[in-house]
């Protein structure tokens, strides 16, 4: 755990003196990854490079598992936290070997088990050992160079990740994926994570938690969807964008909203006049026919009018199918991009597991932000 | 064609002449070498400093080398060493001090902060920093000021002749008092040689320091 108790930091004296942060109190749970969000000149990389001590505190302390930094060894603090930056600096000199040696060799491993470990954080960051052991950095895609970057953050296995922008000066392909890469590694990992980023997407992404930071100000530090459905003041609203409603729906899946049971389905091997009599009965102007098990389509009381065989013939079938991992975002993507306002979910074996309708989502969102709503009634009321 | 009549028959002579021409040149770049490299260093580390030793090795530069041979006379004339190879040694590692303190100033500066920023945040003291990171990324930039002074001062070893220090400046001094054109042609086509091969020399070894990875990200960025 890390905690950040009043912080202040003020460059220069004076006149020309400039607070990058001002009383700032928070704290980092253990393993978990906390991204540092705000504009530039918020005080994001300050707070950053202060729990490193690469800027000195002005006032208040940071403390590392109740352990005040300012009372451990400079050298030994940095060594045991993993700093990766949006510059990559990777030492051009040295091979890649190498450059993941760097602080296994200060701290006096043997050659044997730096080998050893270099090898295997080659393999978990997805490159070949044989192949990029002993090439330059300069001879490395960026995305390469920042996995690697990666990789010596992690070289002596400290307990704290310090992430400075790190995917910042990747392309947009390439970002993705290294984000996913990391996200997995974390996963099983599960380091103290601190991320600096400015990029609100990434945040939700990466973040177990939310800091964001305005003008040497902590604003507010929460989970995601917390950041997203109730955001503290309008610097907040605004920062996540009046989109937000868009990036909650990036945080759901559709195991959230999906529906088991929908009563509107009908077997393949039904006929026509009989189903369309079933969903005129029941209310339904959409029915979703079913086979084995298996969804192979879709009818409406219009398409069926003036069909006689079995509705399987009838059946228009679906573009795509969904997973109860998909995120509710590219759900409505598709529903949008198909015209077409009901999905099937489909379970491991691709046999038929539950719809998800626009109307479930609209009330999943509208839930995530009940209580925003409501509490600007109550403002308004009182 | 004389000239080289001239070069051949006093072949022996020729020789160590060069000898001992290269061998003063030589023995001053060995002592200048770690002053300049440490001085660079330090004021890198010390900015403050910076600009005093800068301006002091410019001011030394411009000292004509006849009028700094004069001035050193009576001091080290005191150890009875006012004439002959130590005053030629002592001038040409202070004309040296500019190129190689420059030189080693700037390269070091030139290191990329992110670089040392990593390096730093990592856990890496100034002392290994230096070590794994800023000379070896220096190293081609201060052996091309190494480059510079020795071949400068192949030609002011030459006006060490004034003052008994042998060389090749021998032949052009010899040669203007005698009125002999052959011998002080010959002197300043050797000394020329001589500074031509030194810096063909000390051009190979900028290329042979070079970290194997720079030569990488060259070859790359071409």
């Amino acid at each position: 755990m890390i905690t950040y108790d009043s912080v202040t930091k003020i460059f220069g004296t004076g006149k020309d003196s400039v607070t990058a942060l001002d009383n700032m109190s928070f704290s980092m749970p253990k393993g978990e990854v906390v991204v540092f969000l705000g504009p530039s000149g918020c005080g994001k990389t300050t707070t950053l490079r202060l729990t490193n001590r690469l800027e000195t505190l002005t006032r208040g302390t940071i403390t590392i598992e109740n352990q005040n930094i300012m009372d451990i060894d400079i050298v030994q603090l940095r060594q045991r936290m993993g700093y990766v930056i949006q510059a990559i600096g990777l030492f051009p000199n040295k091979t890649i070997a190498e450059n993941i040696a760097v602080v296994p060799r200060l701290l006096g491993w043997d050659k044997e088990r730096i080998s050893k470990r270099i090898d295997e954080l080659l393999r978990l960051t997805n490159l070949e050992p044989e192949l990029y052991r002993d090439r330059y950095p300069a001879e490395l895609s960026g995305g390469q160079q920042q996995r690697i970057g990666v990789a010596r953050g992690l070289a002596a296995d400290p307990d704290i990740l310090l992430m400075d922008e790190p995917f910042g000066a990747i392309d947009p392909i390439n970002r993705e994926e290294i984000q996913n890469e990391f996200l997995k590694l974390q996963a099983k990992l599960k380091k103290t994570v601190a991320f600096v980023s400015h990029d609100i997407h990434e945040a939700i992404k990466m973040g177990d938690r939310i800091a964001i930071f305005d003008k040497g100000r902590l604003i507010q530090h929460d989970t995601p969807e917390i950041i997203l459905t109730q955001p503290k003041n309008k610097f907040v609203a605004d920062f996540v964008g009046s989109d937000r409603a868009l990036k909650v729906l990036g945080l759901m899946r559709v195991s959230n909203v999906i529906n088991r049971k929908p009563k509107n389905i009908i077997q393949g091997a039904a006929l026509s006049q009989e189903a369309l009599n079933f969903l005129d009965t029941n209310g339904f102007r959409y029915g979703i026919v079913i086979e084995q098990n298996r969804p192979i389509g879709h009818v409406t009381q219009k398409s069926l009018k003036y069909e006689k065989g079995p509705v399987r013939d009838v059946a228009e079938q679906y573009p795509i199918f969904l997973r109860e991992k998909t995120s509710l975002r590219d759900v409505l993507s598709s529903m949008l991009m198909y015209d077409n306002a009901t999905f099937c979910v489909l379970d491991e074996d691709k046999h038929f597991a539950g719809t998800v309708t626009y109307n479930d989502i609209q009330k999943a969102i509208k839930a995530a932000y009940y209580d925003e709503t409501e509490h600007a009634e109550n403002e308004v009321s009182s | 064609m004389s000239t080289l009549c001239f070069i051949v028959d006093n072949f022996k002579e020729v020789i160590y002449l060069s000898w001992e021409h290269l061998w003063i040149v030589g023995l001053a770049l060995l002592i200048a070498t770690p002053i300049g490299v440490v001085l660079g260093i330090v004021i890198t580390k010390h900015e403050q400093f910076s600009s005093r030793v800068l301006n002091g090795a410019n001011i030394l530069m411009t000292i004509p080398s006849i009028a700094l041979f004069g001035l050193m006379l009576p001091v080290l004339a005191i150890a009875n060493m006012g004439l002959g190879k130590v005053p030629a040694v002592i001038a040409l590692v202070l004309y040296s001090q500019l190129p190689i303190i420059r030189n080693t100033y700037t390269a070091i500066k030139n290191v990329p902060p992110y670089l040392v920023d990593a390096g730093r945040g990592m856990g890496m003291g100034k002392w290994t920093l230096l070590q794994e990171l800023e000379i070896p990324l220096a190293t081609p930039v201060i052996i091309a000021g190494l480059r510079t002074a020795a071949v400068m001062n192949i030609g002011i070893a030459t006006v060490a002749t004034y003052i008994g220090a042998g060389g090749l400046g021998v032949y052009i001094q010899q040669g203007i008092a005698r009125v002999y054109p052959e011998m002080i042609l010959s002197g300043a086509i050797l000394v020329s040689l001589l500074a031509i091969i030194v810096d063909g020399g000390m051009a190979l070894l900028e290329r042979i320091a070079t970290p194997e990875g720079i030569k990488v990200q060259r070859k790359l960025s071409q």
